[in-house]
């Protein structure tokens, strides 16, 4: 959080994850070195199993290398106890994910609200917030409608309004146009390269040509490597 | 916002938690039951013999009041004896006996007790007047009614019938005075009550004997330390205290008081069972948005907060319905088990203390605690990344 202006946003070397599949030792990642710059829009692509997601995992903070570093705004964060990488995770790092997550019994406010008030955000605060994040991402009009009133691209925009919800560092998606149409994916892919213009950082891992063409930059994976940065 | 989400899961599958309530309300109510049944009959029976204030009972040598036919011979020594005891305040000699009152050409037996009026402890006046005559008789309602008769109507009392010669004996013309209710007297027992000089005078040979001594001991007295003065004074009677009186009802009521604590004990656990399952399943499906609740930053601690106010809540709302539940099925039961023959009208087998709902209720919720601590520990446990590239799966 207190990252100098030339250091990289995400920092990884040498990373490596192994884990045990039954019998077997798969090599998810097999020494990543990755940085990320602020306000960059990196498109992490490549093939299924090629450790696209270990990675975006690893970067934020919900699983730890095998080896190597992991530092975000100038922070390790490869070997956090699970307190500090909670906590870590709240302040900085939201995630956007394919099947959207969003808990189906808190209407659109309360899911954008729900890390704030992790937060311990008071709640007319997180009222107010949240309204003004459903209503950047185009929902204004959808604050009070559960999850399953809302079509897949509604659902994904709350998703990510509750991503920006405690003003991350680094915004991380996984594969946000999955499950969505062309057209509802080419209003995702709009809106994240708005955030991008605003200022977020964004890293994306996706398999779809035009989410990944939007980002400024494409990182190529090839089992557990980066074949192309 | 833990108890808001909380509250929201159980809302979300509404008939499962409906029904999750219903079956700890039955659990519940099975355990306040066993509760109220394992300790009723020692508390009803403790306060009938509180009732009166009478602390202290002396049988002839071995028995206990009214097991047998046996008298205690020289009652005026006796009384003589206790009141060199500055301890006791009241002393109430009481003899029984079976007695025929004759109604036109058969008669209708009942037992008879005889007593001092002014220190009696047997039983409560309805309507009429005590004892205070040689020829009064006070009765309870089931022996009117078997009679006929009225406060105001004459009866001809015998104490004895011999079959052979078809004779009575020990008969004797009483006046009705009073309607009571015997205190330690069953519902469908005949009774009555007269004077004890009367009784003695109608049965002859018993003179100056009783069947038992009811002893008031002053307040602030030591009960106990009374009745060992009365074991080393007068061998040859068996004193009893209230609490020697309760540890044998307790001696003769373990085996029930332990088949009550045991279902209880199984409806408790069947309740824990219950909630755990349900909080489990629920847990199992919300395997992804949990692990999406741990990776946008909610804490382990909170997560656990969460699933066990879900399993309190279910315990909780369970409890407070099974109370309710369990007062009602409570009171129906102790009228059928009440009617048992033979029973004194005062004992109940399930008596209310609100010491024992609160029991109930504390374990309830003790329970439901420990049903949410294994799914809650399960779910803040979860691999956050291993889960959700399984639900990806999935």
């Amino acid at each position: 959080m207190s990252a100098g202006v030339e250091s990289p946003i995400v920092s990884l070397r040498d990373v490596r994850r192994d884990y045990a599949l039954g019998a077997e030792r798969v090599h998810a990642l097999q020494g990543v070195t990755l940085d990320v710059e602020r306000g960059d829009y990196v498109a992490i692509v490549g093939p299924s199993g090629c450790g696209k997601s270990t990675l975006l995992n690893l970067i934020g903070v919900i699983d730890q290398p095998t080896s190597g570093t992991v530092a975000i705004a100038g922070k390790r964060v490869d070997a956090m106890s699970d307190r500090e990488a909670t906590q870590f995770r709240l302040w900085n790092i939201g995630f956007v994910f394919q099947r959207f997550y969003l808990l189906p019994i808190l209407s659109a406010l309360e899911n954008v609200a729900l890390p704030m008030a992790e937060a311990n955000v008071s709640k007319g605060a997180r009222s107010k917030r949240a309204a003004e994040l459903l209503k950047y991402v185009g929902l204004g009009n959808r604050e009070r409608h559960r999850p399953s009133e809302l079509s897949g691209g509604e659902q994904q925009r709350v998703a990510i309004a509750r991503a920006l919800a405690n003003g991350p560092t680094l915004l991380l998606a996984d594969e946000p146009t999955g499950e969505l149409d062309a057209r509802t994916g080419a209003e995702i892919i709009a809106l994240f390269q708005r955030l991008n213009s605003d200022g977020t950082t964004i890293v994306v891992v996706t398999h779809d040509e035009d989410l990944a063409s939007a980002a400024r930059r494409k990182v190529h994976m090839r089992d557990g490597r980066v074949v192309e940065a | 916002m833990r108890a808001a989400l909380a509250k929201a899961s159980l809302i979300r599958h509404r008939a499962r938690t409906v029904l999750a309530v219903l079956g700890v309300a039955v659990a519940a109510a099975m355990l306040l039951d066993m509760v109220m049944l394992a300790t009723g009959m020692r508390e009803s029976f403790r306060e009938l013999l509180l009732s009166r204030g009478f602390e202290i009972r002396l049988a002839p040598k071995g028995t206990l009041p009214f097991d047998t036919d046996a008298t205690i011979p020289g009652v005026s020594a006796i009384i003589a004896t206790l009141r060199a005891n500055p301890d006791i305040r009241e002393i109430s000699p009481v003899l029984g006996a079976s007695i025929h009152i004759l109604a036109g050409n058969h008669d209708i037996s009942g037992s008879a007790l005889g007593i001092d009026p002014s220190v009696e402890g047997d039983y409560e006046l309805l309507s009429g007047r005590d004892v205070t005559t040689p020829d009064a008789i006070v009765a309870n309602d089931h022996l009117l009614s078997q009679l006929g008769a009225r406060v105001g109507d004459t009866l001809s009392v015998a104490t004895g019938y011999d079959p052979q010669t078809r004779t009575y004996s020990g008969q004797r013309k009483l006046v009705v005075t009073g309607r009571v209710r015997f205190i330690y007297g069953a519902n469908d027992q005949s009774s009555s009550a007269m004077r004890r000089e009367t009784l003695e005078a109608m049965g002859g040979q018993a003179r100056d004997r009783a069947s038992l001594f009811m002893v008031r001991v002053r307040k602030g007295a030591n009960a106990e330390q009374v009745r060992d003065w009365i074991d080393k004074q007068l061998p040859n009677v068996t004193a009893i205290s209230i609490a020697t009186a309760i540890a044998q009802v307790d001696e003769r009521l373990s085996y029930f008081r332990q088949l009550a604590l045991i279902l209880g004990a199984v409806s408790l656990f069947v309740g824990f069972l219950l909630v755990t399952t349900l909080v489990t399943v629920s847990v199992n499906e919300r395997v992804g948005e949990i692990a999406v609740m741990r990776a946008i930053g909610v804490s382990r601690s909170h997560v656990v907060e969460q699933i066990v106010l879900e399993g309190v809540a279910i315990s909780f709302a369970g409890a407070v319905l099974g109370l309710a539940l369990g007062l009602v099925t409570a009171r129906y039961l102790n009228t059928i088990l009440s009617a048992f023959p033979g029973l004194p009208m005062s004992i109940n087998f399930f008596l209310f203390q609100p010491k024992a709902a609160w029991s109930a209720l504390g374990l309830l919720i003790a329970s439901g605690i420990g049903a949410g601590i294994y799914p809650a520990w399960r779910a803040a446990s979860l691999p956050i990344a291993e889960s959700l590239r399984r639900e990806a799966i999935a």
